[in-house]
């Protein structure tokens, strides 16, 4: 470029000393450049590792004292330091998937309206509501949780449904009261509220992609609405919509604050919904500050490596089919 | 090297010739006592100009640093073995004393109508008592009309002193617990949901009808919470009050006492509150700073000396005088510097 340049200028090259010492001076820049940006690179490498190794070691004294029955004992005893996993696995596990249940199809259709079906005038204020959903601190939504959402739940939402289910065999199960108001179907509500937002505008920003024309096409062959959305418009923005389905399902796995408020923190696995639960990260939460005892805190240490494992697998499985659609596509 | 050596030189001249600097006492542990350290703290500093430094990151966290010499003193909600405490060349002593109340809602039922036993209260939280008008409950409250409703036991979900308390009280008074459960600052729940801070104690027990809980005795009272009388050892009903946990602790037999581990809960005396608890200060019998050990124990003769009003201020409950004294001459006769010499005397 340098030579180009000097070319152009019709400047004649006498001193090739001078123009050697321009060239590697530009050449050192480059390097030093490169250089940079590959450290900030391995930078987010290396801290991803040490998470990992310090992770590891924190959690071997737990992992060799119980080995693979950490993960499928349920007894949590700090008194006589027997500790398994399994109830919050457990509850982490089913807290963001009844979540995910719930905002998935909500988040979807409220993505469409406002894509499709929404009056002009209306959809810059429903998609700003969604956007501050999105960026309230969960601490307010634990608070909220118990303060305002789970009284109501315990009066006047939770006993009709015991009583209306009582009879039937696996729902009375499901929901076996008493209504405390709090518990492993509390948390998953209040999970859903927060993940929507994600699921909503990531699946909104994809769906105003959607080339016009093909819409445009499919309404002029007579389709309805629903089957331009479900045949045109879901396949050509999968990818994006399952791409804010994990964020919003890492979101509710890691969630912390809002939980605790509202699951009953009980290390316990109850068939009941209804029932008070724990999560991962709401026992680290709860327990790490007042852990005494080298093995509890281990304990409470490898229950976050479990969370790190589940949702570097929840990533891989995003990863997986995002390959599997794309190759069916391609 | 050499320059090095200079450095630290200069260094050490730059501080020494400083404008006389106050000493700073650091400490850490417990959180049920952090109000009351911090505003002895700041009276204690207007006073001699003398800080101390106290952060509150839980009875665990205290008794590890104290362990690793990162503070001049420890604090926590459960006294150390004394095993524990000869092993890591500490003592204790206890600051305050507290206590746990059970609280309950129920509609009709005001702060002190309800009447209960440790072995009914051990059974209810241990889930064998499952309903309000159970005939256990209807014994002792004879002339109370209790609902058909549904018990909801509310428990602590952190790691607390409080439940220390309340689960050692319920050990010594019900061999159930005691084998089925134990003592603990945390432990594995048979029944209930698990709340996390006195705070959310209240609020799971305020929101819930049929709820029975245990919260701090300061926090019971400023938030004005139904309050359960409890029939204490000799069997007797008591209110909690700060008379009732001061005499819990003067009745306690403090010097008897191996290393000070005593946990006040099931005291005898007739006025005694039988859910009471001491908080502690861990100190090394051998300081590494025997200077800022001094000091340590100076703050706490001036607190006992002169925090105790400040402390009923906050519904803390100050040491009865003869354990004050008590503790003053094992300061004297254990906590030495490298010479032999004790770091403290009761006349200065």
């Amino acid at each position: 470029m340098v030579d180009v340049a000097w070319q152009e200028t019709g400047v004649d090259v006498q001193d090739v000393a001078e123009r050697a010492r321009v060239l590697n001076r530009l050449r050192i820049g480059d390097i030093v450049f490169h250089r940079i940006t590959k450290t900030a690179a391995l930078l987010v490498l290396m801290v991803l590792g040490g998470v990992i190794v310090s992770l590891f070691l924190g959690a071997l004294p737990a992992l060799q004292e119980f080995g693979f029955g950490f993960l499928t004992t349920q007894s949590w005893n700090p008194v006589t330091d027997k500790f398994g996993a399994l109830a919050p696995i457990y509850g982490t596990i089913v807290t963001s998937l009844i979540a995910m249940l719930i905002a998935v199809p909500f988040g979807l259709m409220i993505a469409m309206f406002l894509t499709e079906l929404c009056p002009m005038w209306l959809r810059r204020p429903i998609g700003i509501a969604i956007e501050l959903l999105a960026g309230i601190p969960s601490i307010i939504y634990g608070i909220w949780g118990l303060f305002v959402f789970a009284p109501f739940l315990q009066q006047y939402v939770q006993p009709p449904i015991i009583a209306a289910f009582e009879n039937i065999p696996v729902l009375s199960t499901l929901f076996a009261g008493p209504p405390f108001g709090i518990g492993i179907l509390t948390a998953s509500l209040i999970l859903a509220i927060m993940v929507l937002p994600f699921i909503t505008s990531i699946s909104r920003d994809v769906f105003d992609a959607v080339p016009p024309v093909l819409k445009e096409a499919a309404y002029g062959l007579g389709w309805t609405q629903w089957e331009v959305w479900r045949y045109v418009v879901l396949p050509f923005t999968r990818i994006g919509v399952i791409g804010g389905v994990m964020l919003g399902l890492g979101r509710a796995l890691g969630e912390t604050m809002a939980v605790t408020f509202v699951i009953g923190n009980a290390h316990k696995i109850s068939t009941s919904l209804l029932a008070p639960g724990t999560t991962i990260s709401a026992s680290i939460a709860n327990e790490f500050t007042e852990a005494v005892g080298d093995l509890y805190t281990s304990s409470l240490i490898a229950l976050g490596l479990i969370l790190f494992i589940i949702t570097f697998i929840v990533l891989a499985i995003a990863r997986y089919l995002l390959l599997r659609i794309n190759r069916r596509i391609g | 090297m050499n320059f090095l050596k200079s450095l630290v030189a200069a260094g050490l001249v730059a501080a020494s010739t400083l404008p006389v600097r106050a000493l700073d006492i650091s400490g850490a542990g417990a959180t049920f006592p952090y109000p009351i350290y911090a505003k002895w703290a700041d009276a204690y500093k207007k006073e001699t100009g003398n800080g101390m430094n106290y952060q509150s990151i839980g009875s665990g966290g205290g008794i590890k640093q104290i362990q690793s010499k990162t503070v001049t003193f420890g604090a926590s909600d459960m006294p150390l073995k004394p095993e524990d405490l000869t092993k890591s060349g500490l003592v204790q002593f206890p600051t305050v004393v507290g206590g746990d109340v059970p609280v309950v809602n129920l509609e009709g039922v005001k702060p002190g109508d309800l009447k209960l036993d440790g072995v009914t209260l051990a059974k209810i939280f241990l889930g064998d008592i499952k309903s309000w008008d159970d005939e256990a409950i209807a014994k002792l409250n004879p002339s109370a009309k209790l609902p058909k409703h549904a018990i909801v036991v509310v428990h602590r979900s952190d790691g607390s002193g409080t439940t220390f308390i309340w689960t050692d009280y319920l050990s010594k008074v019900s061999a159930d617990w005691k084998s089925k459960v134990g003592a603990n600052t945390s432990v594995e729940w048979p029944a209930g949901i698990g709340a996390k801070g006195n705070e959310g104690v209240a609020n799971n027990v305020a929101n819930t009808k049929g709820a029975i809980g245990y919260v701090e005795y300061a926090y019971a009272k400023q938030n004005k919470m139904t309050s359960v009388s409890m029939i204490n050892k000799d069997g007797k009903a008591v209110e909690p009050s700060a008379a009732a946990f001061q005499a819990a602790a003067a009745n306690a037999d403090w010097e008897k006492a191996d290393h000070y581990y005593v946990i006040l809960t099931d005291q005898p005396g007739a006025t005694s509150w039988p859910i009471a608890g001491a908080t502690f200060i861990l100190i090394h019998t051998q300081p590494q700073d025997p200077a800022a050990a001094t000091e340590a124990l100076k703050f706490f003769a001036w607190a006992y000396k002169k925090g105790s009003k400040m402390a009923e201020e906050l519904d803390y409950v100050p040491m009865p005088d003869k354990v004050v004294t008590a503790i003053q001459k094992m300061w004297t006769a254990e906590i030495k510097d490298g010479s032999g010499k004790p770091l403290f005397s009761a006349s200065n």
